[in-house]
């Protein structure tokens, strides 16, 4: 079957590529343009540790064809900060255990902060419904909220200082 | 898990999604939200040659609210529908509904066209429309038709769509009254055990008006009529209630599965009815 030329806005990057229709998004962004943030965790569209942005929507990357992507901005968990610039998220996960074995943790600080930019003054009770997609085997979650809901009240005050 | 290999178009308007189902036969299917045929395909359940991606085609992405009419494209997402305020005013139950299906990020992707077109009887817009009373247009080489949500299933995955027909539209009139989508299941993010979508009209605490359809309790959705004509003229009391329960038990035929025996579902359906009536009158 051919290939098709594909075109994405990735982290801010444009690239270009040549894939197959049937290519999963995840897998162009960990096989091809070497973006292994985002994981695989059941391939079967439940526990959303592939979840990246695209389009401005929280997706499951391994449920989305790189044909579909044709086109989009995407955004991975390596878009959001790196080892030198945390982004706020990543430091309060850090802060409040908001990760043990870390396997869940790019899909859900990626969900977090499109959830955050939808709602940036979240109830506990709005955090958890809209975590509902991210499933985490070690915390408990407890954490993860709080991690989630310290994240937001540190750019709120960001915001206010700048203003 | 990765699916057979097919090509991929992205037609620009309807007419060219049409022309492409035409030109390519049995071997084309239309791609929404992929949410419910991406999983298909990588288990290898759904093998296609050509994938027709709605996505570009903007006509389908409409919302409108005119004259008591709400019409909805066939691409509007589950988020869309949760996010338009001018559609909670028409027709909260929508929002209701569209809350309790998967999660976050399905919910961004996937479609009411895809919803309905699926006939997945796990589906929950099928049976919410079966209790709007909603119309589906489709459209096909011949033109346009409409066809009514409660004639539109006819077992697991079989509807009244043509393999060349697009549904492009769901339309219904905006809704008075009580409203309540109640549903049970195992955990978040899953297809319903069963589902209940009720809509009460009252005056002066007696039932004027009223529609109930189930979901996942039979292989289609079911509007009973029969529930509904239960309830009309009461004030909903407990003998109502039951009566509408055992009425809406007779037009039911649950299947033993994952989700528990045929018992089970039977009495689940009533404790749902009975829950979703109970809320849809309070809030009449
Ligand atoms: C983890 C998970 C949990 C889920 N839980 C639920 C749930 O609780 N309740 C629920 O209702 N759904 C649930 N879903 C399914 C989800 O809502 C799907 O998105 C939806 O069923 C199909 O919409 P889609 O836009 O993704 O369609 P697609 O998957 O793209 O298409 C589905 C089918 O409909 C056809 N089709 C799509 N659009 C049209 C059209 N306009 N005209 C003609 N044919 C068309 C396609 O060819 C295909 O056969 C779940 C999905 C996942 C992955
Ligand atoms: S790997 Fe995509 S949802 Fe689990
Ligand atoms: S930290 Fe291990 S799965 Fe979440």
């Amino acid at each position: 079957m051919s290939k098709m030329h594909i075109k994405m806005t990735v982290n801010g990057q444009k690239k270009e590529l040549l894939s197959e229709p049937r290519q999963l998004l995840i897998h162009v962004l960990r096989e091809e343009l070497g973006l292994t943030g985002p994981h695989i965790g059941c391939e079967t569209s439940h526990c959303g540790a592939c979840t990246v942005e695209m389009n401005g929507k929280s997706v499951k990357s391994c449920t989305v064809f790189a044909a579909q992507a044709d086109g989009a901005e995407v955004t991975t968990i390596e878009g959001l900060g790196n080892p030198d610039g945390l982004h706020v998220l990543q430091e309060m996960f850090k802060e409040h255990h908001g990760l043990q074995c870390g396997f869940c943790t790019p899909g859900m600080i990626t969900r977090a902060h499109r959830l955050l930019q939808e709602n940036p003054n979240p109830t506990e009770e709005e955090v958890r419904f809209g975590m509902a997609g991210n499933l985490c085997r070690c915390t408990g979650y407890q954490n993860i909220v709080k991690a989630i809901l310290a994240a937001a009240a540190e750019m709120n005050s960001a915001k206010e200082a700048a203003q | 898990m990765i699916p057979s290999a097919f090509e991929y178009h992205r037609p620009a308007d309807v007419a060219s999604a049409v022309k492409l189902l035409a030109e390519l036969g049995d071997d084309a299917r239309v791609l929404a939200g992929g949410h419910s045929l991406i999983p298909m395909m990588k288990l290898r359940m759904a093998e296609l040659e050509h994938l027709v991606d709605l996505q570009a085609v903007a006509e389908l992405k409409a919302i409108s609210v005119e004259d008591g009419t709400v019409s909805l494209g066939a691409m509007v997402t589950q988020h869309d529908l949760i996010d338009s305020e001018e559609l909670f005013r028409a027709a909260p139950i929508l929002r209701e509904t569209a809350l309790q299906i998967a999660d976050p990020q399905v919910r961004y992707m996937g479609t009411i066209g895809g919803n309905v077109a699926n006939g997945d009887p796990g589906n929950d817009m099928p049976g919410l429309m079966q209790c709007l009373g909603a119309t589906y247009v489709l459209e096909g080489p011949e033109g346009r038709r409409e066809v009514a949500a409660r004639d539109f299933y006819e077992a697991a995955y079989m509807t009244d769509r043509a393999d060349d027909e697009i549904l492009v539209q769901v339309r219904f009139a905006a809704t008075t009254g009580g409203y309540a989508y109640e549903k049970q299941k195992r955990k978040i993010g899953d297809y319903a055990t069963a589902a209940a979508a009720v809509l009460i009209e009252a005056e002066g605490g007696t039932v004027t008006r009223a529609s109930i359809a189930m979901t996942n309790v039979s292989d289609t959705p079911v509007w009973s009529e029969a529930a509904a004509d239960a309830l009309t003229g009461t004030t909903c009391d407990d003998a109502a209630l039951q009566a509408a329960v055992d009425a809406m038990l007779a037009d039911i035929d649950p299947q033993e599965d994952n989700r528990g025996p045929i018992e089970f579902k039977r009495h689940l359906a009533g404790v749902i009815l009975q829950r979703a009536i109970a809320r849809a009158f309070q809030r009449a």
